[in-house]
């Protein structure tokens, strides 16, 4: 394992813990967000992009480049009628399902195993889309 | 507003800052979800848009990302979770269907709650921005077409 996988594995340690902390783990919670039931997730989703927000724009100020090597540059991407039409997609799917991809994985870390089917049709989805639409 | 109270939201929120944000400080990794579909079908399919170099660059780390990520809400369940281990009740139907179009939707859109929404907004992308809007208004119409015709859950 070298160091860019130990770092990505603790991140994503870190990150799946907060996922379950907050919740966001369970469809229940998820949907009852998007019901407008509990506003909860946006004080999730905001307090982990301001940490980020300070991260990408700040620490670049103090740090010339990532501790271990290779280039800061924030995370940008050209908007094009594909960004949307897949939002669209995207939000009628985590309506139905009350999963995003990384809640999933953090959802059968706290035991949801029936989430692996969900989990197959991310796959299955993810598959469609570069095969026929790529 | 909140049923359940805000600080597990806001501090389950910047625990998940504090991961991306350590990842990116390390190594300048945007340490996101969805790609991880795309890039983890580049072991198995010769399709040119699999075999992309950002996924293949990236397919290795996307694993040990996602292992940490179950792991992590393993460790939270045997220390800190006040309910144990625990099964939804969402319907396998659910699952099956919107787990394909979530998988489909992120990709199409490059990027999704994590992409767009926490590494992109922070990035301060205009692009990202719609994203966001565009999907939890449209996850938002989902979830209450749902209730409408009176799918519990």
């Amino acid at each position: 394992m070298n160091s860019r996988n130990i770092v990505l594995f603790i991140g994503g340690i870190t990150f799946g813990f907060g996922l379950a902390w907050g919740g966001m783990s369970k469809p229940e919670v998820v949907l009852s967000f998007l019901q407008l039931k509990d506003y909860g997730l946006v004080l999730l989703m905001g307090a982990a992009t301001v940490t980020t927000f300070f991260a990408i724009n700040v620490v670049p100020r103090f740090l010339k480049e990532p501790i271990l090597g290779g280039e800061f540059k924030p995370r940008t991407r050209t908007l094009s009628r594909n960004t949307i039409v897949g939002a669209i997609i995207f939000g009628l799917g985590w309506g139905l399902a009350g999963l995003c991809p990384g809640a999933a994985l953090a959802s059968l870390g706290i035991g949801n195993l029936p989430v692996l089917a969900g989990i197959a049709s991310m796959f299955v989805g993810a598959y469609a889309m570069g095969r026929f639409f790529g | 507003m909140f049923p359940l109270g805000i600080w597990s939201y806001i501090i389950g929120g910047l625990i998940i800052g504090i991961g991306v944000s350590f990842v990116y400080i390390l190594t300048g990794i945007h340490s996101t979800q969805s790609s991880l579909f795309s890039s983890t079908m580049s072991y198995f399919s010769k399709i040119p848009y699999f075999q992309r170099k950002t996924y293949l660059d990236s397919r290795e780390w996307r694993l040990y990302f996602a292992a940490g990520v179950i792991l992590g809400a393993v460790i939270y369940t045997l220390t800190v979770s006040p309910d144990g281990w625990w099964t939804s009740s969402v319907g396998i139907w659910r699952l099956v269907i919107g787990g394909f179009l979530v998988g489909f939707g992120t990709r199409l859109s490059s990027g999704c709650t994590s992409g767009h929404g926490i590494s992109g907004v922070a990035s301060l992308s205009t692009t990202s921005v719609f994203a966001v809007i565009t999907f939890i208004l449209f996850g938002v119409i989902s979830a209450n077409l749902m209730t409408m015709l009176g799918v519990a859950i």
